[in-house]
């Protein structure tokens, strides 16, 4: 499985209520949700997404909140794919459970070489970002085998309907 | 072989097996799912895709909450969606609006907390039901939707961070400084996915009241959750709810293989969490004078009775200062009552504050207490993320119930101690 895009960089502790404010979570319509991402902290995030791409994040991505809205928003935004340093953990779930491919990279010192608005391709199974342009390549560690399996069928609620077929 | 954690012994205990590891993926078996009105709605559009049956009614609690009565057409909608499944499903254990209050309050007031349960719940505070030695989980509406049609869900046991707290608590400092303390220390990325138990002589002597506050903020850290250490006043709350499942003791074996930390909080000053993250903690005093515009007693963290009556003794024969308005939630219809019993709701008015129906609403800026551009709140929550409560350009300040009390009445960030008797 691999995924291009441009890459937005964000930095460390991005919580689930700049993603999407509490004020947006009376639905679940995923336009909506798109429309007010970032809103607050980052208002040009949908547009630099809408093409397709990237987040590449420092630590404790998705802290906070249990809302799913917040994976939806992204995704339907245009970000494909997520790569941090660490993610915080109901978020982790949400983006997976919604097939979207959440990374942690295995860069020991800053992420500067990895910069905003590049192209870049992921290789998910194998865990490797790529740089278009330059070539350069950044190691990820492999989703566990169970997660990449409810990532290729596209989330959670896919997997659980192919299990049961 | 090395004991087992307590987060083991559960594990195992809801995946029937005599040990699970540490790192291990498990499907457990979950003995209670609570949805809300915010996050409930969507649980129920996934699970209507894969089942049309919930696997078991009586284990499932539906709390409406976040936005309590509706302030929104869209958030009343939710509301109704939420009523026509519980009415579907058969779903009994159902607080309606006037009958229950903050979640993960109701699941404490109805029994639901027992120890070595495993609560699943579609809100990050659901390590709340640590407090009495259950183990509270938060996740998303999917992974509540599986839930719902399966009764199961997959988890990673996780490892253990040990935290011993000792000393005897002075004048003014309470459970949240504490609680607020160990973000402080651990950071907020400092537990993901681990668990931290709670023990110490500090812990033994909270109320399970204060021990739901120190759970609560177990998440703050990254927690997967929090535990208490059970002991004969979390026994005697499983033996009055009357849902005792066999695992009482829910603590780690000394030999478990674990991660510890001390505190001694003999000297602990009132603390105060700055904008914008939890664990930025500093003592009162190092910030007394900032000016407010909003103080914020409430919340699933600090809305008991304890909370209120502490708050009510600083009110008492005092006003509210004139540029600031006093926001009381109650954290449930039951504290709400008790509070208007015992005279805690007309000391509160009195001094000048208001007083709105139990909900989440202000904590997390959806409702009855939003800050505009610029304001500063200083509120009793659990967050304090840019925008948490309002305009992106507030500002709120964490501390303990009786810091909020204190800054109402000066009008600006003080160290409660100067106010107590």
């Amino acid at each position: 499985m691999k995924i291009r895009g441009r890459i937005i960089r964000l930095g460390d502790n991005v919580d689930t209520d700049v993603i999407i404010p509490a004020r947006y979570l009376v639905t679940h319509d995923a336009e909506v949700l798109a429309k007010h991402v970032f809103e607050d902290y980052y208002p040009e995030f949908r547009a630099k997404a809408s093409g397709g791409a990237i987040i590449v994040a420092g630590e404790n991505f998705g802290l906070g909140s249990s809302r799913e809205h917040a994976v939806i928003a992204l995704k339907h935004s245009g970000v494909k794919a997520i790569v941090a340093k660490s993610f915080a953990r109901i978020f982790y779930r949400n983006s997976i459970n919604l097939g979207l491919p959440a990374l942690v990279i295995r860069e020991a010192g800053g992420l500067e070489r990895l910069k905003d608005g590049a192209e870049a391709e992921l290789d998910v199974a194998n865990g490797v970002l790529t740089i278009i342009k330059t070539g350069e390549k950044f190691s990820c560690d492999k989703m566990p085998e169970f997660m990449m399996k409810i990532i290729e069928a596209g989330g959670l609620i896919n997997y659980f309907l192919s299990k049961r077929e | 072989m090395t004991g087992l954690t307590a987060i083991q012994k559960v594990v195992s205990r809801k995946t029937g097996r005599p040990r699970v590891e540490v790192g291990e993926i498990v499907e457990a078996k979950v003995d209670f799912l609570m949805l809300h009105e915010v996050t409930g709605p969507l649980a129920v559009e996934e699970f209507e895709k894969i089942s049309g049956k919930v696997w078991d009614p009586s284990r499932v609690i539906v709390v409406f909450d976040h936005d309590v009565p509706p302030s929104t057409i869209d958030l009343a909608s939710q509301m109704k969606r939420m009523r026509s499944f519980v009415k579907k499903h058969g779903i009994s254990n159902f607080f309606e609006i006037g009958r229950g209050g903050i979640a993960h309050q109701v699941l404490f007031e109805e029994g639901f907390d027992v120890p070595g349960c495993l609560i699943v719940g579609a809100d990050s505070h659901t390590c709340t039901a640590g407090a009495t030695g259950a183990v509270g989980i938060g996740v998303g509406s999917t992974d509540a939707a599986v839930v719902l049609a399966t009764g199961e869900i997959w988890l990673r046991v996780p490892e253990t961070l040990l935290v011993e707290v000792k000393g005897r608590l002075g004048k003014g400092v309470f459970a949240k400084d504490v609680a607020l303390s160990i973000v402080g220390k651990i950071g907020s990325n400092g537990a993901t996915y681990k668990t931290l138990e709670y023990t110490g002589e500090t812990v033994s002597l909270m109320s399970l009241s204060e021990r739901l506050t120190l759970a609560n903020l177990s998440v703050e850290t990254g927690a997967k959750t929090g535990i208490v250490q059970t002991d004969s006043k979390s026994i005697e709350y499983a033996e009055r709810s009357g849902r005792c499942v066999g695992l009482l003791e829910v603590r780690s074996d000394p030999d478990a293989d674990l991660e510890r930390i001390e505190m001694d909080v003999s000297n602990l000053e009132p603390v105060i969490s700055l904008p914008h993250s939890v664990d930025n903690v500093k003592p009162v005093s190092e910030v007394e004078g900032i000016q407010i515009d909003q103080a914020f007693l409430g919340s699933c963290t600090n809305g008991r009775l304890d909370d209120l009556l502490v708050a009510s003794k600083i009110l008492r024969g005092r006003r509210i200062a004139p540029n600031v308005r006093l926001v009381v939630s109650p954290a449930s219809v039951k504290v709400y009552a008790e509070a208007l019993r015992t005279g805690i709701i007309e000391e509160i008015v009195r001094a000048g504050g208001i007083v709105t129906s139990p909900t989440c609403g202000a904590c997390l800026g959806m409702s009855r207490g939003v800050l505009a551009e610029g304001e500063v709140a200083v509120s009793s929550s659990n967050r304090n993320f840019i925008g948490r409560m309002g305009d992106k350009r507030s500002k709120v300040f964490l501390a303990s119930p009786a810091t909020v009390a204190a800054s109402a009445v000066e009008g600006r960030i003080t160290d409660p101690r100067r106010l107590l008797s």
